[in-house]
């Protein structure tokens, strides 16, 4: 174990070789084993996606059978889902940046952090494991088909139960470090806004999580045992699986954008050279959504068969917390108010995730309208609309926070000419794959479909045409990010955010002293009017 | 490019007006959005890392602004979601009521004269149709473009849609809950007719479709049940195994089911497989096969199921 520490060694380089890092209880590296993590796991499901999306090259079948095809698209769901977006962001970055952020050494319960890594591994490898008979369900585990199909639903459903032991405690242990371990001096209102929103998406990863850890438990028991929850033929209700499944997936969608929106509200201030816009609006609505969102799964269901009534409640809810997400992307527009902007990699990522997260915002004004999600629903025009928030939203708010943190994080530079020519490369590719999308799916083609109607050929091919260039911005990104350039000072960007006040990358303690704070972390720009 | 499907129900032009409105709303306010960061991205460019700013963090007047806003916007888009939808789910008293099953991966249709149809669902023009809808088996859901209505099918309970067609012709019918291998394939066709036609086909399409198939050898009028009636997308003809055994030399073989014991393959013996598949998790099944096939008593006539056999004959 690490014993032996050092206080002038940084964390890079305290310890080297695979039991350092697997048995280190170190955040710092905690975060970074997430990151290699999740990364991996992005890159196997987005070669599953490529695959999908060539099978669509033409109608009928292209390369894979109809199996394969159904295999690859839950493959490519459960993975990027519960491996790769739910961990994602919080679990990475939230690990290396709390305890930097708020002034403390490390989080308060840094064994029990290790020990989640370890059950995210275990549960990451137990879902892989379905492989051997791979799940043909989607992601979402619909009753009954998933008590029916003959393949592997218990290992993956099982895998996904262990994950979110993980999720759970590492919600616990991010939610007690906050509450005990910030500086003094560091009041709530003067947290950084990223540390807001992983606040916020640990409750609803201790709050949700185990509803559907229950739930698969429940089709576990089904499965296995018989027993007679969701078949109908059995006297249990399909439906009900839904209602538990969403209860969690829904706030799930929170867990995925929180902290991406978190990351924004850090890195337009820096660049921007301004405050950030509504501190208490983007922090405050932040825990609003979380808890709002408790109360919308049913907008996922409005033609499963539900009550009229239930419908329309959930209807009006879902456009409820439709307004405060529109307050937070006029908060970070008008941080770049007068400001003194500068377009480094990390901003384009911040700035294209405000256009897209808008669109795929935007879009779901569409799906929360009843009539119109009559015919919308299961269609192409929901996966385009969800990958705009998760691609749009939470991966170029991951990129940006990859690039933004890399001189903290590896003490290192990196090419920004080149970073910029994989953005752009990234985000047109990333457009040309899914606004098509839109159209077909308002024209009428369902999800799910291995085959399709020549009528749609066009715009199927247009959006393959897409994973091309999108394929080529990720390969360039992580040539870039694998060839940094020279070394990193402390604090490049002149960020006024603790993390950057130590040494680039941090020393295996953070802090020798523990610091004291006396204003905002966005204390940027002059005061000329103080309101009250 | 057509953006939409055609319009052919008294509910598509509601939600298409629905979804005029959103994406108007949407583009402006994408507009608004891609200007403002695009304008003060170049009005306000890093000249010196000196630069003064202003420390602004509120604006009273724009915050209300932008909360106000969105929420009569949301309360709007609501309000026409809602209005329709109630419309569309309340059913209208001379409705003209069709039973719907859905199984893997074929829909049934029965009429309120005792006809039915298979993956051929016929309604008359400007009539308040209401579908009463049940699954066989897994979910499935019912979904016309052309009529922008959509809604599931469950096992243990019946769910409704109503619509009442505008035009006449041919649309597509998709399943859009996902139901496993051929989910994709599991389409099936409306055809909106005039009332007369209507009326004709009511009182004796049997008669037109055998005198259709009178002068066709059966042998030929099996091969196109074969991909019509939905047998394709279980059985192949060329030997590939699929949901179901493939016909490739199927007749005259020996066949041997799950309880160990055998059959030759002959006329009864596919007849009574196409009438009686043998359902249920002890039943007799052909080895190493599902209980999926569904039964089509009723579905297939005599003569359509002598057809079959006919067809099955030649696929040597
Ligand atoms: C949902 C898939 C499915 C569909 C659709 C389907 N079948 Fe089957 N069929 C099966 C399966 C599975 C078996 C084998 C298990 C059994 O014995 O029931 C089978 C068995 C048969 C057999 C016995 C074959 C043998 O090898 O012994 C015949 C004949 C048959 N089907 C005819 C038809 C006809 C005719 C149609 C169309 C009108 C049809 N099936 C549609 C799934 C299907
Ligand atoms: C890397 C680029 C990506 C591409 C090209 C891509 C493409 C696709 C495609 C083609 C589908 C299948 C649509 C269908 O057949 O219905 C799909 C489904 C899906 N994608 Fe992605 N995707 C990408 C990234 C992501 C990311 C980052 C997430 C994050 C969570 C994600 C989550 C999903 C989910 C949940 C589904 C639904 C799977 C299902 O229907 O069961 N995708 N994607
Ligand atoms: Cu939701
Ligand atoms: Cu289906």
């Amino acid at each position: 174990m690490t014993d032996h520490h050092d206080f002038d060694k940084n964390y890079l380089e305290n310890g080297k070789g695979f039991k350092s890092w697997f048995f280190s209880v170190d955040h710092k590296r905690l975060g970074v084993m997430y990151l290699w993590a999740i990364g991996v796991f992005f890159v196997l499901a987005a070669i599953a996606s490529f695959l999908i999306r060539f099978e669509h090259l033409s109608p009928g079948q292209t390369i894979v059978s109809a199996q394969t095809y159904n295999v690859l698209f839950t493959l490519h769901g459960a993975v990027m889902v519960f491996l790769f977006i739910v961990p994602g962001v919080a679990a990475s970055f939230g690990n290396f940046l709390i305890p930097l952020m708020i002034g403390a050494r490390d989080v308060i319960f840094p064994k029990l952090n290790l020990y989640s890594f370890w059950v995210y591994c275990a549960g990451s490898i137990i879902l892989l494991g379905s492989l051997l008979a791979p799940v043909d369900t989607g992601w979402t585990f619909y009753t009954p088909y998933s008590i029916d199909t003959g393949t592997n639903v218990i290992m993956v459903t099982f895998g996904v139960f262990v994950l979110g032991f993980s999720s759970i405690l590492t919600g616990i242990n991010f939610i007690v470090t906050m509450h005990k371990l910030r500086a003094p001096g560091l009041t709530w209102d003067r947290l950084p806004l990223f540390c807001w929103a992983a606040y916020a998406t640990s409750l609803l990863q201790v709050l949700a999580t185990p509803v559907v850890g229950i739930t698969l438990l429940l089709l576990i028991g089904e499965r296995y045992f018989g027993l007679g929850f969701f078949d109908p033929a059995k006297g249990g209700d399909p439906v009900l699986f839904q209602h538990f499944f969403w209860f969690y997936s829904h706030p799930a969608v929170y867990i995925m954008i929180l902290p991406a929106m978190g990351i924004i509200s850090e890195v337009l201030p820096v660049f921007s050279r301004k405050p950030i816009f509504g501190y208490k609006a983007i922090a405050y609505s932040s825990l609003a959504i979380a808890l709002i969102s408790f109360l919308v799964w049913g907008h996922h269901m409005f033609t499963s068969g539900q009550s009229k009534l239930i419908n329309i409640i959930f209807s009006v809810i879902t456009f409820a917390v439709a307004v405060p997400t529109a307050i937070k992307v006029f908060n970070w527009l008008w941080t770049m108010y007068k400001g003194s902007i500068e377009l480094s990699t990390a901003m384009l990522y911040s700035l294209a995730f405000i256009f897209l997260f808008t669109i795929g915002g935007l879009t779901g004004l569409f799906l929360g309208a009843l009539a119109a999600d009559v015919h919308l629903h299961d269609t192409y025009f929901v996966v385009a609309h969800m990958h705009y928030v998760m691609i749009g939203g939470t991966v170029f708010g991951l990129f940006s926070a990859i690039h933004f943190w890399y001189p903290k994080m590896w003490g290192k530079m990196f090419d920004e000419f080149k970073a910029k020519i994989a953005f752009v490369l990234i985000f047109i590719g990333f457009n040309v794959v899914f606004f098509p999308q839109f159209i077909l799916g308002t024209q009428g083609m369902p999800r799910r479909y291995f085959n399709y109607s020549p009528e749609f050929a066009f715009l199927h091919q247009l959006s393959t045409y897409g994973t091309w260039i999108l394929g080529v911005g990720f390969i360039l990104m992580l040539y870039v990010l694998c060839r940094p350039t020279g070394p990193a000072s402390a604090n490049p960007y002149n960020s006024l955010s603790l993390e950057w006040q130590m040494p680039s990358p941090p020393p295996t303690l953070n802090f020798k002293e523990i610091p004291t704070v006396n204003d905002s972390t966005y204390a940027y720009g002059t005061k000329i009017e103080q309101e009250a | 490019m057509n953006w939409l499907p055609t319009s052919a129900s008294t509910f598509a032009p509601q939600v298409d007006s629905i979804l005029f409105l959103v994406t108007i709303i949407s583009v402006v306010s994408i507009i608004l959005v891609s200007f403002m960061l695009i304008y003060f991205v170049f009005k306000y460019k890093r000249k010196s890392v000196n630069d003064q700013t202003p420390a602004i963090t509120h604006d009273s007047f724009l915050e209300t602004l932008w909360t106000v806003i969105p929420t009569i916007l949301c309360i709007v888009i609501f309000i026409y979601g809602y209005v329709y939808y109630d419309r569309y789910t309340t059913t209208p008293k001379d409705a003209y009521e069709i039973n719907v099953t859905a199984r893997r991966w074929s829909w049934s249709f029965a009429y309120p004269n005792g006809k039915k149809t298979f993956n051929e669902l016929y309604v008359p023009i400007n009539k308040p149709i209401r579908l009463v809808m049940q699954s066989d088996d897994v979910l499935h859901s019912f979904f016309v473009p052309a009529f922008r209505v959509k809604q599931d099918l469950i096992g243990n309970r019946y769910t409704f849609i109503n619509f009442t067609p505008t035009k006449e012709g041919v649309f597509d019918i998709y399943c859009t809950e996902y139901c496993g291998l051929s989910h994709s394939d599991m389409i099936a066709k409306v055809h909106v007719v005039s009332e007369f036609e209507y009326a004709k086909w009511e009182s004796g399409e049997e008669a037109k479709v055998e005198n259709a198939y009178a002068d066709m050898a059966p042998s030929k009028v099996g091969e196109q049940l074969y991909s019509s009636k939905g047998c394709v997308a279980c059985h192949s003809i060329d030997g590939a195994n699929g949901v179901g055994p493939s016909w490739k030399a199927l007749y005259g073989k020996k066949r041997e089911f799950t309880d160990g014991s055998s059959e030759l393959a002959d006329e009864n013996y596919i007849k009574n497989s196409i009438l009686y598949p043998v359902k249920g998790p002890d039943a007799k099944l052909v080895k190493g096969y599902g209980p999926v096939m569904p039964s089509y008593q009723g579905l297939l006539s005599d003569s359509e199921i002598t057809a079959i056999i006919e067809y099955i004959k030649t696929i040597k």
